[in-house]
């Protein structure tokens, strides 16, 4: 185990760069646990005004400035960590799953029934813009943070739907497969045992390279207004209210779409290297 | 490492350098992988005259593909030749610049693949790859027309029937054995001296491996071309080459010619590897060679097949035995070659 | 006295039909029979349908028409809708070492997918089971915690053939087991096999196109072109007297290492052409167009299989005249002697 865990670091920070993006990811992480103890102004995450000190471009006591209430920009932004991170992990941990099984079941199947149904269902979903999507079932709902996971969650799925398919189809020519067939094993075994073990570090490499994708998702949705609700600080929200304020108050938007760049890129950074680690496991 | 060179071998070479096409002095050479070192190649030495067929035998993992590139020095980016030269027409590879490398990998060497199936891009028709690799050849400006009289020969000479309909296929619509004569006959087009078989026949079933085989010999003698013939069956070498080295965990153990190898193995491995063939006779075979290949990363340090050697004695695991002639032309890497039955 | 016979094979045919409208005839007429204990080989190219066999037999496939009767039962037909015991009565081990194993488990966690299906056992017998299957091939009990990938080819090999004991077979199919294999981790492999054999008396169909390995493993030889059988005879006498031209250009075109196997193959027969595919198999004898002894009926007539001397069974037009082996018919049935003695 120690052995492994020795190996896996060792490829794994073959690429410094994908160091970095631990460490980016290792940061976000843990801030959007601890964050509302460390950041400066930790009342202004929820509902605060001082129009005295409001508009304040960046200075030592307000690094990232304030914004029209008079909130410190740093700590709402740190503070907007948690529902960010939630976002991903929920929609992560329901999509992906889902989304495997119908694939592995179509892929196992490949050529039957099952499968084009499976299949072109999968096509339906990928077929409709995502944004539109999720935009139509968070605006029929109430418009908050579970609706808006939800929204997410549900046009996600295909993807790892594919992407289970592809490797289960071709997975079930391999012999110890056929072996477990021929000797009478059932299908619960065979997804499970055989299938499932083959398919974690594409899975989990593409959950990595995701969860950027996810928060821009949410992000965007939030920009929309069809995510948390004020006073609830949202990355996305920061940013489309102070649109209107460019180009005078530039640190209304800039810095919060900065610190959305930094995590997608801390992510994308870190699933390189995850996807170094885990593939390379073979030889 | 002994580093005694026989005096005979060097005399040998001397007398015979107008006819020698590639020396391999004492070659060695590693990778780096994932923080350890892994010591393939370790002093090997063989020559190949015009017109000779060399044969390197060989389990997986010896190093026989690996000697191979290193001939054509295209080793991998991890790798490098910690010791020793290949002498291409007595210029040591290691050492041409990048036009002179180009050159040789021309008009010199060329590498004929395992599985022609990989050898040839799919894509592509054959007149389109057939051509491009001309085109390097011959220079880039030769006329389309004269690249393709050359290509039709070349596919006359490895007896396809048919060669523009050849030229026009893709290599799915072709056979194995078809695909591995188009791959012989793209390296022979330009005029190459020296052919680097690497297990030619493997893939494809014993009547058509035996094909192209016969077709290999053919052009060694029609063109005066040199082969070097790696393989890890006895039969294949026996058929195909004049000579052969014998190869365990990149050392080679044994070489001489082909029918006294075979005929009076003294080396404790090819006798062992001689007992495990499966023989037309019915006679049996043996039981293995017990232990396993070594690990390249701690190789061991004297003979590396001492650790399953039955004869090893204290001085074969701590010093390298060096080749000795124990007949004329039959040299032997062992301590012991005289005792072993 | 001859063991039991515990699978015939009547007639197999296999068919695969294409899109285009083609039909892909792997298996197209084979007799076969295996008794416990022995060793039957199958050797061909490709094209041969020699795989096939073995995959109709463990019930991969379904044939397209004739008998396979395992312990008297019928099981052609029956692919993977056997019963239980049927698929642990028959296992096979497959050629290649590298997707034999499941990349992602331990050897013991491979180990009892047979043991899981087959016998509910607890978990403590299974690993128990593990070990002592391990031990039986040859290898150290502590590989139970490895991954394939730490074990070589011929180990995993190894492996493959402890996981198909499992079930306590009777026949085992081995499908090319050492063709990935280094020639001594071959003998490895294959010495083990016939050990194994002989402790559990096995009957094994051993598919390979190595034939001199066949020479030493084999109790019967049967050889396949396109489907087809074109000779089945006792090892020995199979390498000593090859009959049909088929075997003859096969036998004289394997490379061999001494002097003295170069002088039992037959002159050399020089092989032209390609090996047609089996979705265009040549009309009368599936070998005339390759044959330098052809005469004119084998490109219209297909040839029956006939015993032409005791135990060596050829299909070829070359052997119409010659007389079949007359077999004592049982003195209680005077009829069958009769037309026996009428049909010579």
């Amino acid at each position: 185990m120690v052995n492994n865990a020795k190996r896996y670091w060792l490829k794994f920070s073959e690429s410094k760069i994908s160091v970095l993006g631990l460490a980016i990811v290792i940061a976000f992480i843990v801030l959007a646990f601890i964050g509302k103890y460390v950041v400066p102004y930790p009342e202004h995450i929820g509902s605060f005004v001082d129009f005295n000190n409001a508009s304040l471009a960046p200075s030592s006591a307000h690094i990232f400035g304030t914004d029209v209430m008079g909130r410190d920009i740093f700590s709402r932004i740190i503070g907007s960590f948690r529902n960010t991170l939630l976002m991903g992990v929920i929609v992560l941990i329901i999509s992906a799953p889902v989304g495997f099984m119908i694939g592995v079941i179509a892929g196992y199947n490949k050529g039957k029934l099952i499968d084009t149904i499976l299949m072109r269902v999968t096509d339906i979903f990928l077929a409709i813009p995502p944004l539109v999507l999720a935009m139509a079932i968070a605006s029929i709902l109430e418009p908050n943070l579970t609706n808006s996971m939800l929204a997410v969650t549900v046009m996600w799925w295909p993807w790892y739907a594919r992407l289970s398919y592809g490797i289960a189809s071709s997975l079930r020519t391999e012999n110890y497969v056929i072996y477990a067939e021929l000797t009478g094993a059932r299908l619960p075994h065979i997804i499970f045992k055989e299938i499932l073990p083959n398919c974690l570090s594409a899975v989990l490499t593409k959950m990595t390279l995701d969860m950027g994708y996810v928060i821009i998702m949410g992000a965007t949705l939030s920009y929309a207004g069809l995510g948390e609700q004020a006073p609830a600080p949202a990355l996305g929200s920061m940013i489309s209210q102070g649109v209107k304020y460019m180009p005078d108050q530039w640190w209304f938007t800039i810095f919060p779409a900065l610190t959305i760049i930094v995590i997608v890129l801390g992510f994308n950074l870190m699933g390189d290297g995850i996807s170094n680690m885990l593939g390379t496991e073979e030889s | 490492m002994d580093n005694t060179i026989d005096i005979s071998l060097a005399n040998q070479q001397t007398a015979a350098n107008d006819a020698v096409l590639l020396e391999v002095k004492d070659l060695s050479a590693s990778f780096d992988v994932y923080g350890s070192t892994s010591h393939v190649l370790d002093g090997i030495s063989f020559t190949v005259e015009k017109g000779q067929r060399v044969g390197l035998v060989g389990e997986s993992g010896c190093g026989k593909t690996t000697t191979l590139k290193a001939i054509l020095n295209v080793l991998a980016k991890n790798g490098r030749v910690d010791h020793g030269a290949v002498l291409f027409e007595g210029r040591d590879v290691f050492q041409m610049d990048s036009n002179e490398l180009a050159e040789m990998r021309r008009h010199g060497a060329g590498m004929i693949f395992q599985d022609p199936s990989s050898a040839l891009n799919p894509v592509f028709s054959v007149e389109t790859q057939f051509l491009t690799a001309l085109k390097y050849a011959y220079g880039v400006g030769t006329p389309k027309q004269e690249l393709r009289d050359i290509a039709i020969e070349a596919l006359n000479n490895v007896m396809l029937p048919d060669p523009e309909r050849i030229l026009k296929s893709f290599p799915f619509q072709l056979s194995g054995g078809m695909k591995q004569r188009v791959c012989i006959a793209i390296t022979i087009a330009a005029g190459r001296q020296l052919l680097l078989a690497d297990e030619p026949g493997t893939s494809l079933d014993v009547t058509i491996q035996d094909q192209i085989l016969r077709l290999i010999n053919k052009l060694v003698e029609e063109k005066d071309l040199s082969v070097i013939m790696v393989s890890h069956s006895l039969g294949v070498i026996r058929e195909s080459t004049s000579h052969v080295n014998i190869m365990y965990a990149g050392t080679v153990v044994e070489s001489g010619l082909t029918t006294d190898v075979f005929q009076n193995p003294r080396h404790p491995y090819t006798v062992a590897l001689m007992a495990c063939l499966p023989k037309l006779t019915g006679a049996g075979i043996a039981k293995g060679i017990p232990g396993r290949v070594p690990d390249y990363s701690k190789p061991p340090k004297g003979c590396r097949f001492a650790p399953r050697c039955p004869y090893a004695k204290e001085i074969c695991h701590n010093e390298k035995p060096a080749r000795t002639e124990i007949s004329p032309g039959h040299w032997v890497s062992c301590y012991f070659a005289n005792e072993v039955i | 006295m001859m063991a039991e016979k515990i699978l015939e094979i009547k007639n197999l045919k296999k068919y695969f039909p294409l899109r285009n409208g083609l039909v892909v005839k792997a298996v197209d007429g084979v007799d076969l029979e295996l008794h416990r204990g022995e060793t039957l080989g199958l050797v061909g190219e490709s094209g041969s349908g020699k795989s096939t066999i073995a995959y109709v037999l463990v019930g991969m496939y379904e044939a397209s028409d004739g008998d396979m009767i395992f312990k008297g039962n019928n099981i052609a037909k029956t692919g993977l809708h056997r019963t239980m015991k049927q698929k642990g009565e028959i296992q096979i081990v497959f050629q290649d070492p590298g997707s034999s194993l499941n990349a992602k488990r331990t050897i013991a966690k491979s180990l009892m997918v047979p043991m899981q299906i087959h016998d509910r056992k607890s978990r403590q017998d299974m690993v128990a089971e593990g070990r002592r299957l391990l031990e039986a091939v040859g290898l150290p009990a502590e590989f139970a915690d490895k991954y394939p990938r730490t074990l070589g080819g011929g180990e995993r090999q190894l492996v493959s053939v402890a996981r198909a004991l499992a079930t306590n077979p009777e026949l085992v199919i081995l499908d090319e087991p050492t063709s990935a294999l280094d020639v001594s981790v071959q003998a490895k492999v294959i010495s083990k096999l016939i050990e194994l054999q002989k402790e559990r008396n096995l009957a094994y169909l051993f598919i390979t196109h190595d034939l001199s390995l066949m020479r030493n493993v084999a109790d019967r030889v049967a050889i396949l072109y396109l489907g087809r059988l074109c000779e089945q005879a006792p090892a020995a006498e199979f390498f000593q007297d090859p009959l049909h031209p088929y075997t003859k250009m096969l036998l004289s075109s394997i490379p061999v290492a001494t002097a003295e196997e170069e002088a039992l193959k037959p002159a050399k027969i020089v092989s032209e052409g390609e090996i047609p595919s089996p979705v265009n198999v040549p009309p009368g004898c599936a070998f005339h167009l390759r044959c330098k002894d052809k005469l004119p009926v084998c490109s219209v007539e297909r040839p029956v299989m006939k015993e032409v001397k005791p135990g060596h069974w050829v299909c070829c037009h070359l052997f119409n005249d010659t007389p079949a082996v007359a077999h004592e018919a049982p003195a209680a049935d005077p009829d069958a002697a009769a037309g026996q003695a009428a049909a010579e």
